[in-house]
């Protein structure tokens, strides 16, 4: 296999590299290992930052959010709910910092209008009693997912090359050039090797294991964020607590719910991610204050993610040291052809593909403008359903005599799997009901997957596109993937769902007995 | 009921599920006067399937085809599991009464010849399981010999796939094959709810025209499968009939709750309880018990201002997280009616393992209530907490009912064992009011 650009990582910076390169008419082939959005782009917050979280100490990443969210809002409007955000203080909050808050809005040129406390609970009735002060600031929530699935078509379509489930596990190097490198399936362990003239690292957090490959060493932190899914949407707007930056800072809309968060701990090892009960518990003695209904609600999940932070430690918790980007050359290694784009945001992606491009171009010749902040992503159909709200508008506006409701929860029916299934298959994909799943919004509900996976099996399988004896294989997995969010959150109502689905999966279906 | 607000009680059971229903059941059986309190709500979750106990240790996965073997395995590894507190005479002879009172109203079970079965379920796993509803025993049987078997099912039917089942076991069971049939008179719906396929099954035409789909394609099929849809009241009948038309044995697959099976165990129990005169609150809870010497008062809410009954003895057989007898904080778990004290772990972090399927099975799941041998629970000071409080069920400690198979066998001998406690300290049983 050969291409002229390998780009390693299938986050949202990956795929963002695949669309700027395939826009300037660059071949390229980007390997993940295991699917898109597997690392910290699928566990984030999905925070489209206005950027005025930072104004108090980072003037610079505020500026650069506020201009890359214009941006964005522009070329990926799908992917974007411009919800608006509040700033809110409450009684006990550092005064000094709500004082100095607009101020610094304003140095960064971030509109921050007050907004009176009473009109602002009027509008967002979770918002505490105790609530001092109130700003507007222009934050917006990105679904993630959207971006990069909807990326990464655009770049398809213009000829790059995806590979799922593929790991870069070493390279060949003559001199100070990479070769070749050496990539394993992740389904059945063979290797094979791209030839290659540039390589982009975008591996995020993995990014110090892969340059490590190539030999050249790379500083990086990890810090670790947990998050919390609610059971229903709490308020319309992103509200953000105003006081320096902390933990359980940040509620989000996500559609049908809102997701909390987030904390910070440094972490030495990528393995094993997980939410912890401490960590959940901090998150809601937190965010309380600000938010009393979160005291009773239902959580329906947690989630975690590692932020790779670029630099050498300055605080033990890692939430001073810059979140700021990385772009390595990788020239004082002795590398002339591979290079690393790391740390950054979310909000950031498009400019750190848009640099990261820049160099690879340089190197390879290639002088075509960087297109991807002014066009924008086209419409493909198959990465609508991450939308919370696409699948049940489309089921009711069909005749849907032969479409049968497959989530309940959710509601998506049958043809979206089948949709799903199609496109994936057609790019070459085995596709599993874990890859449909991370594509809709199947199982995100209440049932966690109880029920759905149970239909969504038997519907593939009666399609012809299961086979064999996986379909079990399959049940199994989803729902591991869903536990793994669940066991941090189980009390009250949840717990008693939890156990339902044990009484139905084990109780009555023995899977554990496998 | 007019009467009952004075009348004072032999028996007054919290809980409509297995537990309730059987301690209920059991009660009435004895001569003793009983009220149930609470909506079978627990009930329509169950597969039909009675088990008794498949499977010890669960962290060796070990199976048994022997529910007594296993017994005595679990007597001894684990000695405060309530299980092992019920004898094998008792147990044998409380799921013969639980049978027999369900044949009775018209849901007949395989005779109980002291062996566990395997039971083909919906997903294609074989689940081990002690009373088999007559309905799914030739299934049983074609699952020991595994000759040419068909398994049917019916487009729109989401939660069953014939084809998905002899994908997962075709490569063990060679002569297993699949069609889907459309249902008679479903053709253009698309999504069939099984309660709504069997209330329509059990008309004669309808039966017939299922029929007519069936034969073309049965080969040489020695045995045919149906998801468990095949009728509800008269349930005996369909099946009957459908093997008669066909001129084959017939079984039904149990499927994904809230399933017909478990509907019609909710209405044979109801019926059951109904012959028998328990007096029953199905629209009420229980939100207070208070206690004299001899008397338990119990408050209920279903009329504005609330009722109360009166008994001579209580069980608590209000369930689990689902069942709300057991609630959950962010701490700690408590018993909602009584606040008694919960055998738990010590803290949230321990009650989950981080993998759903550890063959361990989940700490959280043995907490519960410790009792004596009678099934009384305790109070703080390890004394029972009234001299004649019971509980009955999933609520008990020291058990997990999802991972040993055991949720039918935990439910009718606790109750049979705390019913002959009850009857025994109420010494003369006398019909009250
Ligand atoms: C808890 C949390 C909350 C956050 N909230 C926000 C927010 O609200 N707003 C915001 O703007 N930003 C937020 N961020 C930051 C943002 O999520 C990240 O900056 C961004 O997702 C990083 O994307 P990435 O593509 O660079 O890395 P990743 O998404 O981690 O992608 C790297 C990919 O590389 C793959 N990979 C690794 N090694 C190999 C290999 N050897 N071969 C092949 N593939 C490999 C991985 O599987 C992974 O998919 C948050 C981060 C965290 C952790
Ligand atoms: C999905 C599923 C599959 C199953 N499959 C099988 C199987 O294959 N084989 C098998 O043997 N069994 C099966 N079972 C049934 C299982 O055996 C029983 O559900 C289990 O034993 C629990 O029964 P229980 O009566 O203790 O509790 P529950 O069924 O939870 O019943 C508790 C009852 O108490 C009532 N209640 C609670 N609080 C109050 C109050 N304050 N006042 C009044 N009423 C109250 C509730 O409404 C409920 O009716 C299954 C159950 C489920 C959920």
């Amino acid at each position: 296999m050969e291409t002229q650009v390998l780009i390693i990582g299938g986050g949202v910076t990956g795929t963002a590299v695949a669309r700027d390169l395939a826009l300037r008419g660059v071949d390229c082939i980007l390997v993940e290992k295991d699917d898109v959005n597997a690392g910290a782009s699928g566990r984030n917050h999905g925070l489209l930052h206005s950027g005025a979280r930072y104004v108090a100490h980072d003037q610079d990443a505020a500026t650069e959010c506020r201009i890359e969210g214009d941006i964005l809002k522009r070329v990926a409007s799908r992917a974007i709910q411009d919800t608006g955000g509040y700033f809110v203080a409450v009684q006990g909050d550092d005064e000094k910092y709500v004082g100095d808050f607009p101020g610094f809005c304003a140095r960064a040129g971030i509109t921050a209008r007050p907004v009176d406390v009473a009109t602002a609970r009027a509008r967002e009735p979770a918002i505490s009693d105790k609530a001092i002060a109130v700003y507007e600031v222009p934050d917006a929530s990105v679904d993630p997912f959207r971006l990069s699935l909807e990326s990464m078509a655009q770049a398809r379509s213009l000829g790059a090359r995806l590979m799922r489930r593929t790991r870069v596990v070493g390279f060949e190097r003559e001199g100070r050039e990479i070769r070749a490198a050496v990539v394993q399936d992740g389904t059945n362990g063979t290797t094979q090797r791209v030839h290659v003239s540039q390589v982009m690292n975008a591996a995020g957090a993995w990014a110090r294991e892969v340059a490590q490959l190539a030999g050249a060493p790379i500083e990086m932190l990890y810090s670790k964020g947990t998050l919390l899914v609610t059971h229903g949407r709490l308020a319309r707007r992103v509200i953000n607590r105003l006081r320096p930056p902390g933990n359980a800072d940040i509620l989000m809309p996500g559609g049908t719910v809102s997701i909390l968060g987030t904390t910070s701990s440094r972490v030495e090892d990528l393995r094993d991610i997980h939410p912890t009960v401490d960590e959940v518990d901090l998150i809601l003695r937190e965010a309380t204050p600000m938010l009393p209904p979160l005291e009773t609600m239902r959580i329906i999940r947690a989630y975690a993610g590692v932020r790779p932070l670029v630099g050498s430690p300055s605080g033990s918790d890692g939430r001073t040291v810059s979140r700021g980007f990385a772009l390595f050359d990788h020239e004082a290694d002795g590398l002339s052809n591979f290079a690393t784009i790391t740390g950054g945001k979310l909000t950031t992606c498009r400019l750190m593909a848009e640099r990261a491009a820049d160099l690879v171009c340089r190197r390879l010749g290639v002088t075509r403008p960087c297109l991807t902040a002014s066009d924008p992503i086209p419409v493909s159909p198959e990465c609508e359903w991450t939308e919370p709200g696409r699948a049940p508008r489309s089921w009711m506006s069909a005749l849907h005599v032969d479409d049968p409701l497959i989530c309940e929860c959710e509601m998506v029916s049958g043809s979206v799997l089948d949709a799903l299934y199609q496109a994936l298959r057609a790019a070459g994909d085995t596709p599993t009901l874990t890859d449909i799943g991370l594509r809709s919004r199947i199982g995100k509900g209440a049932c966690q997957g109880a029920f759905c996976a149970v239909r969504a099996v038997a519907h593939l399988y009666q399609n012809g596109d299961f086979q064999g004896s996986r379909g079990l294989d399959e049940i199994v997995d989803f729902f591991r993937e869903r536990w793994g969010g669940q066991h941090a959150v189980l009390w009250g109502q949840q717990l008693a769902q939890a156990e339902l689905m044990e009484a139905l999966h084990c109780g009555l279906f023995g899977e554990e007995l496998r | 009921m007019n009467g009952n607000r004075t009348r004072l009680f032999d028996v007054a059971v919290i809980g409509a599920g297995m537990a309730g229903m059987a301690t209920s059941l059991f009660a009435a059986r004895r001569d003793l006067s009983c009220v149930q309190v609470g909506n079978g709500g627990g009930i329509l979750f169950a597969s039909g399937l009675l088990d008794l106990l498949g499977v010890h240790p669960v962290a060796d996965r070990r199976r048994w085809d022997c529910p007594f073997e296993a017994l005595s395995s679990l007597r001894r590894d684990l000695p405060d599991h309530p299980l092992a507190r019920v004898g094998d005479d008792a147990l044998r002879a409380a799921f013969e009464a639980f049978v027999s009172e369900l044949g009775a109203v018209g849901l007949p079970y395989a005779p109980l010849d002291g062996a566990n079965h395997p039971v083909l379920t919906s997903i294609g796993t074989v689940k081990t399981t002690y009373a088999v509803p007559r309905s799914m025993m030739a299934g049983v049987e074609m699952m020991r010999s595994r000759p040419s078997c068909l398994l049917v099912d019916f487009r729109g039917l989401r939660e069953f796939s014939a084809r998905q089942v002899v994908a997962k076991i075709g490569a063990d069971w060679p002569g297993l094959h699949s069609v889907r049939v459309e249902f008679p008179g479903f053709e253009a719906v698309s999504e069939l709810y099984a309660a709504h396929l069997a209330r329509a099954i059990e008309s004669a035409a309808t039966r017939d025209s299922v029929a007519e789909r069936v034969r073309p394609l049965l080969g040489d099929a020695t045995a045919v499968g149906f998801p468990a849809v095949l009728g509800l009241s008269r349930s005996g009948e369909v099946h009957e009939r459908l093997q008669q038309s066909l001129g084959l044995p017939v079984f039904e697959i149990p499927t994904m709750p809230t399933s017909v099976p478990g509907l019609r165990l909710k209405d044979a129990m109801e019926a059951a309880l109904a012959a028998w005169r328990v007096v029953r609150h199905v629209q009420a809870k229980v939100t207070k018990v208070s206690f004299d010497d001899d008397v338990a008062t119990l408050s209920l809410d279903d009329v504005p201002g609330g009722q109360t009954i009166r008994a001579r003895s209580v069980v608590l057989a209000t369930g689990r997280f689902t069942g709300g007898g057991l609630s959950a904080g962010r701490g700690h778990v408590s018993e909602r009616v009584l606040d008694l004290p919960v055998h738990q772990p010590g803290t949230r972090g321990e009650w989950h393992r981080r993998d759903f399927l550890d063959p361990a099975g989940h700490p959280v799941n043995r907490a519960g209530l410790a009792t004596d041998g009678d099934f009384r629970p305790l109070s703080a000071d390890g004394r029972p907490a009234w001299h004649r409080l019971f509980a009955t069920g999933s609520i008990l400690a020291h058990q997990d009912w999802m991972r040993e198979k055991c949720g039918s066998g935990l439910a009718i001998g606790t109750a049979w064992t705390a019913v002959e406690a009850i009857s025994r300290g109420l010494q003369a049983p006398r019909k009250a009011g």
